[in-house]
Formats: C-alpha cells, structure tokens, sequence
C-alpha cells in the first residue's frame, strides 16, 4: 500500500497535510485580499471618529462581541428583525472586524439610532432598568470613567499605516475630541454609528 | 472578479479535483507484489495474538468518494464557484434572499390590502391586525417601552391615558412615524439653587404633593415666566411641543422632589427615532391601531374618529384630547 510511505514518514505527512489543507483557503480567501468588493467602502461608509474608536476599543475591551454579532446574514428572518444585510464594504474600517459568531445578545450591525441615546446609558448601567427580561450584564463603570485621549492619535496613525484615510488634521484633533469624555459617551458614539451609512435598511 | 484571479482558482481547483481522483485510484489498486486482501497485517500484535489487517477502503466507501468527485464537478457548472463563472442556475445569496422576501410579501399583500382599507379602530378591533401589530411591537418597541407596555424610568407607559404628544390617531401616527425629541433644557444656572428650590416646591404642590408653602409661593411666578412655556400655566402640559403634564400621578422620570430637582437643575434629553424608513406605512399604521388600543377607551367626548376627519385642528383636537384625558384620570 503507498500510503504507507506518507504514514511512516512524519516529515512527509505534515508537508502533503498543508498543502491539503491550502487548498481551500488559497482558492477561497487569498483572491477576496484583491477584490474591490471587500476592500473599498461601501457608499456612506466613513472611518470611525476619535470619539467612536475610543468607543469600539471599549466594546472590544468589555466583551461585548462574546455575544453579540455585527452580521446580518441574507436571510429573510434576519432583514425583518435587523434590517438590510450587511455588506463586506460596511467594515473596511473595522480592524478587528466585529463579525461575531454568537448571539446571546441581538445583532448590532445596524443598531445606530434605532434607540436614543440615554436609552443606551440607561440599558449599560443596569439593562434590567429597560428590558426586565434581559441577561446582559450591567455595564455603570463606563459611567464613571473619564477618558484622556492620550493615546488616541496613536491608534489613528496605526490605522492609517494600515489603510484607514486619517488626515492629519482628524489626528491632530483627535484628543481634543475624545478628552473628558466618558467611556459610556465613547461607547455610545461608536454603538450610534453603526450600519447607519446605508439608508436602504429595511 | 478579474480574468488573472478566475484562472488562479479555477487552477488550483482543478488540481484539488484532479488530485483528489488519483489519490483515490492509486491508493486503492494493489501495488505489484502487494498481497491480496485479508492476507497482509500492519505487523503489530496486541494481547499476544491480536494482529490488524492492512486492507484497502470497502468498495462503497471509496465509490462513495468517487461521488463525491462528481458532484463536485456538477455543483461548480451549476453553481458560481469558480471566479466569475456565474453558474448555469444563475444563483445569488442576494437573489434567494429576494425571492425570499417577494414570496413573502406577495403572500401577505392581500393581507396588507385589506388592512390599508381599514381605519384604526377597525384595525384595533381585527384579529389578524392585532397579531401582526403584537410582533411587531414586540420587536421595535418592546425594548424601550417594555414587553407589557408600560415603559420604563425615560420613556413612556403607553396603557395609561395620559399622551406626552397626544392620543389621537394622526399624533400616534406621527410619534411612531416621524418620531419625536424631547428635550428639557437644564434651568440650573438660570435660576440658582433657592430658584431651583422654589420652582421644585411648586411643581410637588401642582400634582397635590407636600412642599413649603413658602417656597412654592415663590416658585409659581418663575414657573409662569420659565416652565410655562411647555408645561402651560396651569402645568397641565402642551402636547404640541410634549411638555408633559405636571399635575397628574403619571411621571416619566419620577415625580418625587429628587427626580423634579435633577429634571430642572440638567434638563432632560431623549428621542423616540422615526420608524417609517425601517418600517414603511403600513406597519407603522398597525402599531398606531395596537398602541391605541393599548390605552383605557377615550371619552365619549372624543369619539373615534376616522383619520380623513380628525386631520382638521390638529393642534386643537389634541389639545382636547389631552384635557379630556386627564378629566378622565
């Protein structure tokens, strides 16, 4: 039997499995790194503010895609609760993107302006406040905390080098912009924004 | 998708296949010399006398393999797999999600016709109405003002009789529509802390709560200069521009002198967003009939009226509505 060959040679095995292995992921993920599609922003689709990076670096800080997902797959069931389907070029920006894959919680993609903003302090300070049946936890230190802004020019400068379009004047600006906030503000700016460039959600 | 990018995957997906198929042959087929089948172990013993055969796949398992070879082959000239090969079904995520939605929109058309035709009480009263309205609710509404309705500290209790911008079917319509901003603006540093004060005292006393009478004394002609013009002069509110009224037990924010002090030292601010975009007319329509169901039946003095009619005096039909209402209370 050949495949004794491969099973008795350890170096062998584990050079056919990658390239086994490669296969797929050459011919599926390597092309879309060059297909505008996924790349390029979707129409209305704008780089963070200071205010709403400092705001997503939270909602990474705290968790928060543990259980909830930003994407809204093209199911019918989806769309009516959600809104229109997410599109690749909504989250060019976003690095890490947020995708998700576990909904304890609802889908965010497109929870910008669907509630008012003391509708999100409330609901992050004691979410039982709102909605008596949630499990969310209660989030009040972000109430509390104040940001400085000291760092935030760097995450910015960081992104550009990655290919996020900064100018140097939103860099320039952006502890001025982020400094005395709270981290509650900053969460909620970044939350208000989402899914909000496309005005087809339906 | 560019020609380059199609011919690198329709490449590498070639190989795999190709690949795949004679993995499958050669290790199958016996090897010159190789011994039959049953007669050859893997030389191991285990207990003593326990050896392994070392024998091909079972046909089927492998004809199964072979099958799969073959649907591969069918799924991408059937399907868009390779590059911007389209497939001959001409499939999209996108498109089975319209076909998704037009088979279930088209399936509820006569359903939505036969509602458009209703008026709002004819809707409040229909079964059908009523069940999709309840969803509905449930789903963009249920988060602010409660599963049963009732609201919550900041947003409104919808099954009382008291209306922040008025309970008739054309305001319902234009809050769940077009939504509304209430905001308060913070009276702190105008009136100074005693101002405060005095201006707290007096809004306790105008829905019958203890307060110094000094001080309510004072506060009533800052209230006349300053509050008046939301919450009118007798505080009873001005559902025009959702000032609430003062001078009943229904309270937004709560009605003790802590929560009245805060309201007036920093304002208050929230928004109920315009649901029209996310859900066009005529499901705001049934959360309009749902909503007002949800409230005790108007007086007889506001009957229910059709929305062709009740558009006239908008302003003053609210106003009597609210008034009504709260004679009502």
């Amino acid at each position: 039997m050949n495949h004794e060959k491969i099973e008795k040679n350890v170096g062998l095995l584990g050079v056919l499995t990658a390239v086994a292995i490669s296969f797929g992921g050459l011919a599926e993920i390597v092309p879309l790194y060059f297909s505008g599609q996924v790349t390029e922003p979707a129409p209305g689709v704008e780089p963070y503010t200071a205010l709403q990076l400092e705001g997503r670096d939270i909602y990474i800080r705290e968790g928060c895609y543990t259980c909830h997902s930003q994407m809204i797959r093209p199911f019918r069931s989806e769309t009516e609760r959600y809104g229109h389907y997410s599109l690749a070029g909504e989250s060019v920006y976003d690095r890490p993107f947020q995708f998700g894959s576990k909904r304890t919680g609802p889908d965010l993609a497109r929870v910008g302006g669907r509630y008012s903003d003391e509708w999100h302090r409330l609901h992050l300070i004691n979410p039982r406040d709102l909605v008596p049946e949630s499990n969310m936890p209660g989030f009040p230190w972000l109430d509390e905390r104040v940001l400085d802004g000291k760092i935030t020019p760097k995450k910015m400068q960081t992104l550009r080098t990655l290919g996020v379009p900064y100018t140097d004047e939103q860099i320039a600006a952006a502890t001025d912009e982020v400094a005395g906030r709270t981290e509650m503000q900053a969460l909620i700016a970044y939350l208000q924004g989402l899914g909000i460039a496309s005005k087809t959600w339906n | 998708m560019s020609t380059g990018w199609t011919l690198f995957i329709v490449i590498i997906t070639a190989i795999n296949v190709v690949g795949a198929t004679w993995l499958m042959w050669a290790s199958s087929r016996r090897a010159p010399g190789e011994k039959a089948p049953g007669a050859e172990t893997t030389g191991h013993t285990w207990d003593g006398d326990l050896a392994e055969y070392n024998n091909p796949l079972p046909r089927w398992w492998l004809w199964l393999f072979y099958g799969s070879v073959v649907f591969s082959l069918a799924y991408l000239v059937l399907f868009p797999g390779l590059g911007s090969w389209k497939g001959t079904l001409g499939w999209t995520q996108e498109g089975q999600w319209q076909k998704e939605v037009e088979a279930a929109e088209l399936a509820a058309a006569p359903m939505f016709e036969r509602f458009s035709r209703m008026s709002f009480a004819e809707l409040g009263a229909d079964a059908d109405a009523m069940r999709v309205a309840r969803n509905l609710y449930a789903n963009h509404c249920a988060m602010c003002h409660g599963s049963d309705a009732r609201g919550a500290i900041g947003f409104p209790n919808l099954t009382n009789a008291d209306w922040q911008w008025g309970g008739t079917e054309d305001a319902v319509y234009a809050t769940i529509a077009y939504g509304r901003i209430g905001a308060m603006p913070p009276w702190g540093e105008v009136l100074g802390p005693d101002g405060v004060e005095e201006v707290v005292a007096y809004t306790l006393t105008l829905s019958g709560q203890q307060a110094p009478a000094d001080l309510a004394a004072a506060g009533e002609a800052r209230f006349q200069m300053i509050c008046s013009a939301c919450h009118g002069l007798d505080g009873k509110g001005m559902q025009v521009v959702g000032g609430p009224n003062l001078t009943d037990d229904v309270w937004i924010y709560g009605g003790g002198a802590d929560m009245i002090r805060y309201a007036v030292l920093n304002g208050r601010q929230n928004q109920m967003p315009a649901q029209l975009d996310a859900l066009g007319e005529q499901r705001v329509r049934l959360l309009t009939a749902y909503v007002l169901t949800l409230a005790p039946p108007q007086p007889a003095a506001e009957p229910a009226a059709s929305p062709v009619e009740s558009t006239a005096d908008e302003g003053e039909a609210e106003a009597t509505a609210g008034v009504a209402a709260d004679a009502a209370e």
